[in-house]
C-alpha cells in the first residue's frame, strides 16, 4: 500500500455559510465521506482543516500576510489515504464534499524520506 | 438450591476470590499453590457436605478451611515460622493475623489479580482464557465449550499465558497510580473481549453466554468500585455491557436463533440493566475523554431508545467517529447498516460494496439484506454465498429462512 496526500482546495467565498443546522449537515457530509474511507481500512490520517489566515516567508526574508481568503484556490485542509495506485487514490477522493462547493482535491503520492 | 447446583455455583463465585486473597496476602511464589489450596478446599467441601450436609454459612466455612490449608502448606513445606514472618514482614503482612477474607480485602485482592492477569503481552485469545480461569473460576472444559474448541487448545493457550504471568513479576503491593493507569487500557480490553465472547459467542448454549457476560459485568463493577480504576472509560465500558446485556433474553429465541434487533420483543429487555447503563454512561461523560467504549456505549444507548427522527443519524455519526478511532470489519459493517437506515438501501449498497469483505459472512448477509428491497435475485445470491461460507448451523438456518421468504415473494409477483 502506498500513501497519498489529499489536498482540499476551494475559494473561501464560495464556501457555504448557513444556519447552524445547515453547517451541521455539511459536517455530517464530511464525516460520512471520510468515515467511508476509514471503513475501507484506507484512511492513514484523518488530517485537519486549516485556518484561513497565515504568512508566507520568502527567500529575501520578506514575510507577507494572508489572508488566503482572497485566493481562488486556497488550501482548506488535507488527509492521508492508503491505496495501491494513483487511480485507486483518486477514486477514494470521489464524493468529497469540497467538490460540490466548486472546489477540488489534489491527489499526490507520498515520496517517503 | 439443590446441593449439586450449589457447589458449582459457589465454586464459580468463591474460587477466584480465594485464589486472589491467598496469592496477594502471602505473595505465594506460584499462582499454582493458591490454586491448589483453593481446589483442595472445594474438594473437602464436596466430601464433608456430602456426608454432613451444607453448613449454614458455606462461604465462611470455605474461608476457614482455606486458611487452615494455608497454614498446613507452610508447615509441610518446611518454611520455618521465622522465614515466613520475614517474608510476610517485607510485604507488610502480619502472620499472626490469619488471611483476612473481609469484603475490602477480597475486593482489593481481586482488583490486583485482574491487573496481574491482564497482561498486554499475551495474545487476546489467551488473555481471555486466562481471565476466565483465574478471575472467573471456569474449568478448562467450560472454557473449551465457550470457545467451541477442544481442551488441548485451551490448555496450550493457558500454558503460554501463564508463563508471562510468572515472568511478569507484577508486584501487587506496589501497585502505583501510574502503573494502574498504564495498564488500565489492557484490563478494559480484556473485560471487553470477555464480554464479547459471551455476547457474540460461537456456542449456542445460552447459559454459558450469559455467564460470560455477567462475569464481565462483575469485573467491570469491581473496577468502578476503586477510586484508582474508576475512570470515564471504565464507566463507559460498564455502560456498554449493561445496555447490551439488557437485550440478552430478547436477541435469541429458545432454539438459540438470532433475532434481528427490529424483531425483538421489547418486553424482554431488562429495564434494570438499562437504568444501570444510563447511570454509568452519565458517569462516563465526566471529563473530556471519548474512548471507543464511550462511542459504543452511546450507540447502545440509542438502541434502547424508541424510534425517533434523528436516531439513526446519531447512530451513524457515532459509527463514523468509531471507525475513525479504530478500524474493524464489524464496525465498518454496522456503519453500513446505519447508513442504510439514514440514506436508504440503494445508497448503502454503493457504500457497502466498497468494503469488499468478500470472505466475511456478515458482509455477504448484509448485502443480501440491503438488496432484498432492491434486487431480489442479487439478494438471494448474496445470502447463498454467505451460507456457503459460514460454519454456523444457526446462521445457515436463519439465512435459509430468509431465502425461502424472498423466493416466495418473488413467485407472488
Amino acid at each position: 500500500m502506498k500513501e497519498f496526500l489529499l489536498v482540499y482546495r476551494a475559494d473561501y467565498k464560495t464556501m457555504p455559510k448557513g444556519s447552524p443546522e445547515e453547517m451541521q449537515a455539511i459536517t455530517q457530509r464530511w464525516m460520512n465521506w471520510v468515515a467511508g474511507i476509514a471503513a475501507q481500512g484506507k484512511l492513514a490520517d484523518r488530517g485537519n482543516r486549516l485556518m484561513s489566515s497565515g504568512q508566507v516567508l520568502k527567500s529575501d526574508g520578506l514575510v507577507s500576510d494572508g489572508p488566503y481568503t482572497e485566493i481562488k484556490e486556497s488550501i482548506l485542509g488535507y488527509s492521508l489515504v492508503k491505496a495501491t495506485s494513483m487511480d485507486e487514490a483518486t477514486a477514494l477522493a470521489d464524493g468529497c464534499p469540497i467538490l460540490s462547493f466548486g472546489g477540488n482535491v489534489e491527489i499526490r503520492e507520498i515520496n517517503a524520506l | 438450591m439443590q446441593q449439586d447446583e450449589l457447589i458449582p455455583h459457589l465454586f464459580r463465585r468463591e474460587y477466584s476470590k480465594i485464589i486472589a486473597v491467598l496469592y496477594h496476602s502471602y505473595k505465594l511464589k506460584n499462582l499454582e499453590i493458591a490454586e491448589d489450596i483453593a481446589s483442595e478446599t472445594f474438594l473437602k467441601a464436596t466430601e464433608v457436605w456430602g456426608i454432613k450436609g451444607v453448613p449454614d454459612n458455606p462461604t465462611a466455612w470455605l474461608y476457614t478451611v482455606a486458611k487452615n490449608k494455608v497454614r498446613d502448606y507452610f508447615k509441610h513445606n518446611a518454611v520455618s515460622e521465622k522465614q515466613l514472618k520475614e517474608v510476610a514482614k517485607q510485604n507488610g503482612f502480619e502472620t499472626e493475623k490469619d488471611v483476612e477474607f473481609s469484603n475490602q480485602n477480597i475486593a482489593d485482592s481481586q482488583l490486583a489479580m485482574i491487573f496481574s492477569v491482564c497482561d498486554p503481552d499475551n495474545p487476546a485469545e489467551s488473555q481471555v482464557c486466562l481471565a476466565l480461569q483465574i478471575l472467573c473460576g471456569f474449568s478448562v472444559e467450560e472454557i473449551a465449550n465457550a470457545f467451541l474448541t477442544n481442551i488441548e487448545t485451551i490448555k496450550k493457550r493457558l500454558y503460554r499465558a501463564r508463563i508471562n504471568l510468572r515472568n511478569g513479576n507484577f508486584n501487587i503491593g506496589a501497585l502505583s497510580k501510574t502503573q494502574i493507569e498504564a495498564r488500565l487500557n489492557s484490563v478494559l480490553k480484556t473485560v471487553y473481549l470477555l464480554f464479547n465472547e459471551g455476547y457474540f459467542s460461537k456456542t449456542n448454549n445460552r447459559m454459558i453466554r450469559k455467564e460470560l457476560c455477567s462475569e464481565a459485568l462483575r469485573l467491570g463493577a469491581i473496577l468502578t468500585e476503586n477510586v484508582l480504576t474508576n475512570m470515564p472509560s471504565t464507566n463507559a465500558l460498564l455502560a456498554l455491557m449493561c445496555f447490551q446485556s439488557s437485550r440478552l433474553n430478547a436477541r435469541t429465541n429458545e432454539e438459540g436463533e438470532a433475532i434481528l434487533f427490529e424483531d425483538q420483543d421489547r418486553r424482554l429487555w431488562d429495564d434494570e440493566l438499562i437504568q444501570k447503563g444510563n447511570h454509568y454512561l452519565i458517569n462516563a461523560y465526566y471529563g473530556d475523554e471519548v474512548s471507543k467504549y464511550h462511542l459504543e456505549a452511546t450507540i447502545a444507548y440509542w438502541h434502547t431508545t424508541p424510534a425517533n427522527k434523528n436516531k439513526w443519524q446519531h447512530i451513524l455519526q457515532l459509527y463514523n467517529q468509531l471507525i475513525l478511532i479504530e478500524y474493524s470489519p464489524v464496525t465498518a459493517l454496522n456503519r453500513a447498516f446505519a447508513f442504510a437506515r439514514v440514506y436508504g438501501s440503494e445508497k448503502a449498497i454503493t457504500e457497502a460494496e466498497k468494503l469488499k469483505l468478500n470472505n466475511n459472512t456478515q458482509y455477504l448477509s448484509l448485502l443480501g439484506y440491503l438488496y432484498s428491497t432492491v434486487d431480489v435475485g442479487k439478494s438471494i445470491s448474496y445470502y447463498q454465498q454467505a451460507i456457503a461460507l459460514t460454519k454456523s448451523q444457526m446462521e445457515i438456518h436463519t439465512l435459509t429462512k430468509e431465502i425461502k421468504k424472498l423466493t416466495k415473494e418473488k413467485s407472488q409477483h
